[in-house]
């Protein structure tokens, strides 16, 4: 086990060695806010060779930047060079690879046994983990990734707890695994719908998501006269089909009902996390580098004080609403626990129109606050008037809800409301602020 | 003459394997679910010794697929059983986990290795790596376009088997999406049979008139292409080019169609190999195989000429 214990007599319990809060950055200001909310780690991408090739991602010069940013913050930034390659994308990987040493970051995190072999030969110091997108499961093969020279392994998401444990005993490697976020329905890197139905490479950046799409489900073959009904009758008997004159195929769906979706619900594990700790997971990884700064701040704030409340006296631990409740404010889609403790069943997809979650809106970036005048500076980032509540909240938890009273534009003009993006306005807030503390509002209420 | 390659193909019992052979394959891939994925059949290891029995009286090949993603609790079994599977005669077992690796090595030294990743096998230096260690052939994934093929066989210190004929696998989860599907309407879904024979087909709303494959099996939920692949028109330009090895995949398919595509290919490639200056293309081939072809599912190139973006 590499979770270390304390516990002399007369003193309570204490982990000393914390996982490792791992989270997603789109671009350079959501690695801000990512790691001034907590994470320990960020992994980006690169303008090359990762698998978002619709987020932002880093130019070097960003990424120097970025390192910078995170190295005041004791925190490292990885980097995804995940994609699988063609013969194509491998003669640039060499200086890429180069580059991103030179920049200072702490870990590629590699699919490709190729890049891997590319990796330790031309920049032996950086640090390779294995992606997910390998699909790593079983304890043999980590082994066979440790012996390559791999010190973490990002396992595949459908690996149950019972099993990290086993595989946590029998091999001394890092591991890493997904705690929360939206997840393939496939095996990683086993999926090609993108490629079918948009010829768009789902293992080089280009995923469209199908699986999100919907479909019908019918039997082909020899329609079977007997199971022929009509519309009505299917609609009384959902066992069984119906068949409409023409039809070469044999629906296996009610006329009202869902259609077929390979469609996840999201993971999230908030509610789990000493479960996680005691298994030896050294690594919690949020998913979503397509996600925004409200999101990123809100998921990682909310594991940030989980990790360390259980660490600090995990016999005394109990999960606060709170936090749970501060996800489902950023939460995208319905959660669930994955493959954790037992294989997802029906509840666990998403079938007709998505469920609206009740979603909030980023509505303004604390930038300044004066102590003598209880004024805030905040930069807008949504519509937002006097009169409207709203959320303020900040690392570690600080939390407080106020209506906005008069607003002032940074000339001292009175405004009725805040229209512009990144407009800096002022206002007062019924406690104190501090920058980087965001500003939040209930969706749709202007 | 030219080097004649092998011509593969799946087998699903021990009748697919006699009459497949007959019909002109060279090799026959069978495997069990529990180690191997997407089989047409259920081979145990005393029928694996069958086939490599009848097989090698034939000059013909059997490769074991255990290209399955293993679980922890899968690997006590795994070196027993690939020792089984070797001393059954085969020739060569076909692996994606480095765990099959790994046993393999320890199991049955001498046993050929064929490296598979399906969709993720994209490039020659991954292939190499794989060769370095110690596999012998590469399978390469069906995404990838001629161009790409031809470039990898070029660089490759080893074999490359490339598909020719029949559906891919597009998606593999494993989830039972078909069965939480069945749940959710509210119908019994443990009666509800979901396996290769059912015949189930998923429709995209926007796709009318195409048909995707989909079962269930103890491996999770495959879908598969709504197209097969046909290269005989163009299987010159594998030939050219020494491709080791031409896969049908025969999954889903009656014997009798995969019988007439095994023969066809085996006359193209004789022919070919024979005098391959001469070579002709004879469109009475694509007409035998077009005979048996389901009409709903078009013959295609597959990404053979394809550009993809992304």
């Amino acid at each position: 086990m590499s979770v270390l214990l304390e516990n002399s007599p007369g003193t309570k319990r204490k982990i000393v060695k914390k996982p490792e809060l791992l989270a997603p950055a789109g671009n350079l200001e959501k690695l801000k806010f990512a790691v001034h909310y907590g994470a320990d780690a960020v992994y980006i991408g690169g303008q090359q060779y990762g698998l978002r090739s619709n987020a932002d991602n880093f130019s070097f010069e960003e990424m120097r930047e970025g390192v910078e940013f995170a190295r005041k913050y004791g925190a490292k930034v990885f980097v995804a060079v995940n994609i699988y390659a063609h013969n194509e994308d491998l003669p640039g990987v060499e200086q890429y690879l180069r580059n991103l040493y030179e920049a200072g970051i702490a870990a590629i995190i590699v699919a490709d046994p190729a890049i891997v072999e590319t990796a330790k030969r031309v920049v032996p110091d950086l640090e390779i983990h294995l992606s997910t997108q390998q699909s790593t499961m079983n304890w043999q093969a980590v082994q066979f990734w440790k012996d390559e020279g791999i010190p973490r392994v990002v396992l595949a998401r459908e690996v149950s707890l019972e099993e990290i444990r086993e595989i946590k005993k029998r091999v001394d490697i890092e591991i890493e695994t997904f705690i929360h976020g939206a997840m393939c329905s496939s095996y990683s890197g086993r999926c090609v719908l993108s490629n079918h139905f948009t010829d768009r490479d789902s293992n080089r950046g280009g995923c469209c998501q199908s699986c999100r799409w919907k479909y019908d489900l019918f039997e082909d073959g020899t329609v079977d006269i007997e199971r022929i009904v009509s519309e009505e009758e299917a609609r009384r008997d959902k066992t069984i089909g119906h068949f409409k004159e023409g039809m070469k195929l044999l629906p296996l769906f009610a006329p009202d009902d869902d259609p077929f979706t390979m469609g996840a619900k999201d993971l999230c594990m908030i509610e789990h996390i000493p479960d996680l700790i005691e298994a030896g997971v050294d690594s919690f990884k949020i998913e979503g580098r397509m996600k925004s700064i409200h999101y990123v701040a809100t998921v990682v704030n909310a594991y940030r004080q989980a990790i360390d409340s259980y660490c600090e006296d995990p016999d005394h631990y109990v999960l606060k609403r709170e936090w749970l409740e501060e996800i489902y404010k950023a939460a995208n889609r319905p959660l669930n626990t994955g493959f954790y403790y037992d294989e997802p069943g029906h509840e666990d997809h998403i079938y007709g129109p998505e469920e609206k979650l009740i979603g909030y809106d980023f509505a303004g970036l604390v930038v300044g606050y004066d102590e003598a005048s209880g004024i805030a500076t905040v930069q807008q980032r949504n519509y937002f008037k006097p009169g409207q509540e709203v959320e303020f909240f900040g690392p570690g938890g600080t939390f407080f809800k106020q209506k906005v009273g008069t607003i002032w534009d940074e000339d001292g003009n009175v405004l009725d409301a805040a229209r512009h993006p990144l407009q800096l306005v002022r206002f007062k807030t019924e406690r104190t602020v501090k920058e980087f503390d965001m500003m939040r509002k209930k969706m749709d209420e202007k | 003459m030219a080097r004649k390659p092998e011509l593969l193909v799946t087998a699903g019992s021990m009748e697919e394997v006699e009459r497949l052979i007959a019909a002109g394959a060279d090799a026959v891939n069978i495997g069990e679910h529990k180690y191997g994925l997407r089989l047409p059949g259920e081979f145990s290891p005393k029928q694996i010794g069958e086939a490599v029995r009848f097989a090698h009286e034939k000059g013909a090949k059997v490769y074991v697929s255990v290209n399955n993603i293993m679980h922890n609790e899968l690997l006590s079994e795994l070196p027993d059983y690939i020792k089984r599977v070797s001393e059954a005669g085969a020739d060569a077992i076909i692996f994606g986990d480095p765990a099959v690796l790994v046993a393999a090595k320890q199991a049955a030294p001498g046993l050929k290795l064929h490296w598979s990743a399906e969709m993720t096998t994209t490039n020659y230096a991954s292939a190499n790596y794989w060769a370095g260690k110690g596999a012998v052939r590469v399978i390469l994934a069906r995404e990838l376009n001629m161009e790409q093929i031809l470039e990898i066989k070029r660089n490759v210190r080893m074999e490359v088997q490339v598909q020719v004929h029949g559906m891919t696998n597009i998606y593999h989860s494993k989830r039972n999406l078909v069965h939480s599907y069945v749940e959710h309407q509210g119908r019994d879904a443990e009666c509800f049979e979901r396996g290769i024979d059912r015949g189930l087909v998923l429709v995209e709303a926007e796709r009318r008139d195409q048909k995707f494959p989909v079962y269930e099996d103890r491996n999770g939920t495959h879908i598969m292409s709504s197209d097969d692949i046909c290269m005989i028109e163009n299987l010159h330009e594998l030939l050219e080019r020494q491709i080791d090895s031409l896969k049908i995949e025969g999954l889903l398919k009656p014997l009798q169609y995969n019988e007439t595509v095994v023969s066809c290919y085996r006359e193209a490639i004789e022919a070919y190999c024979a005098n391959p200056e001469k070579y002709e293309f004879q469109p009475e081939w694509l007409e035998r195989i077009k005979a048996l072809q389901d009409p709903d599912r078009e013959l295609s190139y597959g990404f053979f000429y394809k550009e993809q973006v992304y």
